[in-house]
């Protein structure tokens, strides 16, 4: 095993090299760990969903916990009028969820963790609120830049100031997960070499800090796909609830 | 002692290990862009077809299971709120009738004491009327007696000092000049005599 802290975020190819004109798609382990976190959450839900008896069962419970607690953190964002984006909203939480769980296990490879695959769910995000936001209120949507209760002087500056911060939504929502998942992994692997590289005299430290930091990397990895889909229930919220 | 040299062991090879990951550091991958393509490629397939499994199967077939356990569960909370009711109308209508006829109890006890009383007053008047009679009847009696009582006396003594006057004397004596004699002390001392 590599002891570069960084090679545990290589991508690599399994398999023959697929190529449709000028683009290669080859079959990647990050395509392998999206296949297998979309597979385990629909085996998940399915079988979740599967029975509905008055007293759920283990696997159930879970899926309906999952549902109520998705469906709640939308009411309570952005209103009722969010429904129909239920299913992308859960969707996109469990994905993050479960690509960021998959990467706490040992050897397994952090789809999260690629700024590619963050900054595309992030620009589609953005896209999306925007179409939405323009398709429910017409060009009164650019009254979004343009907050009450501001003196005219500051008024440029401030309308200035939110089109920046607009702007800046995909990049910021993705940068934070991409980050997160690669400095927390980046900084477990760093304290596993220490625990090789002090052995048995001195590796007992940076072991019990590893020990600390997987469960403060599986508490990141759930906040980060609650924030990612919480941020993106602000924004679809700003969209479909004008309340500038 | 010990503690001093594992941690200054700890804070010397940390320069070791910087050195030695710093050889093999080649950046970041994640803006290697050889691989972008094919990652942006899966992504968009995977997420996709979770996407619409899960918004057009499953998510529909868990909300649906979730609406028919709360309407299940309200119903049977006023199924059992409803049962609830007929308990308590049903106790309130015991109550009712113990009420009733603890009521009915006491009324055919009250009757039946005054029946009773009636009763007992109705043969006490009429021994009291039969022991008055009787009383009165026995008094005329004593009266009738006590009234005929001095003629007899008045007779045997009239009888009894004729016939001691003959033996006396030897002689018929007139029975009615003795009975005057009699008469005459009887109105003089016949209370003396009969304690009227």
């Amino acid at each position: 095993m590599a002891a570069n802290p960084m090679s545990q975020f290589d991508v690599y190819r399994i398999g023959p090299e697929i190529k449709v004109g000028a683009f290669d798609i080859s079959f990647t382990n990050a395509s392998l760990f999206m296949i297998l976190s979309t597979v385990s959450i629909l085996l998940i839900f399915n079988l979740g969903s599967k029975k509905n008896s008055i007293l759920p069962n283990k696997i159930q419970l879970l899926a309906e916990l999952s549902y109520t607690f998705v469906s709640k953190m939308i009411s309570d964002t952005a209103g009722s009028k969010a429904k129909p984006y239920f299913a992308f909203i859960f969707s996109l939480f469990m994905f993050v969820l479960f690509c960021n769980m998959f990467g706490m296990i040992p050897y397994t490879f952090t789809v999260t963790s690629h700024i590619i695959v963050t900054f595309v769910l992030a620009a589609f995000i953005f896209i999306g609120v925007t179409v939405i936001g323009f398709i429910k209120h017409g060009f009164g949507y650019l009254k979004l830049f343009v907050p009450s209760g501001v003196p005219a002087v500051l008024l440029p500056l401030i309308v200035v100031i939110e089109i920046i911060s607009y702007l800046s939504r995909p990049i910021s929502l993705s940068v934070r997960l991409f980050a997160n998942m690669m400095a927390g992994h980046t900084m477990m692997k760093v304290f596993g070499g220490f625990v090789i590289s002090l052995g048995i005299v001195g590796g007992w430290l940076p072991l019990s800090f590893s020990v600390a930091l997987t469960g403060l990397e599986i508490l990141v990895a759930f906040l980060q796909a609650y924030v990612f889909a919480i941020l993106t229930c602000i924004y679809l919220n700003d969209a479909l609830n004008l309340h500038h | 002692m010990i503690k001093k040299i594992y941690f200054q062991s700890i804070f010397f090879s940390l320069f070791f290990i910087k050195e030695a990951f710093a050889a093999e550091s080649g950046g970041m991958p994640q803006l290697n862009p050889e691989f972008w393509v094919s990652q942006i490629f899966w992504l968009i397939l995977t997420f996709s077809i979770m996407y619409v499994v899960l918004s057009k199967l499953i998510l529909p077939k868990i909300s649906n299971n979730l609406e028919s356990r709360k309407s299940q569960i309200l119903e049977n909370i006023e199924a059992a709120e409803k049962q609830r009711e007929d308990s308590d109308a049903k106790l309130k209508e015991y109550d009712e009738i113990i009420s009733k006829s603890k009521l009915e109890a006491n009324s055919i006890f009250n009757q039946a004491r005054e029946k009773a009383l009636k009763d007992i007053g109705a043969k006490r008047e009429i021994l009291d009327k039969q022991i008055d009679n009787e009383i009165a009847e026995a008094e005329k009696e004593i009266d009738a007696l006590k009234k005929n009582a001095p003629d007899k006396i008045n007779k045997i003594a009239i009888e009894t000092s004729s016939e001691l006057l003959q033996k006396l004397i030897g002689a018929e004596v007139n029975n009615s000049s003795i009975s005057a004699i009699v008469d005459d002390l009887y109105k003089r001392n016949g209370d003396k005599y009969y304690g009227n």
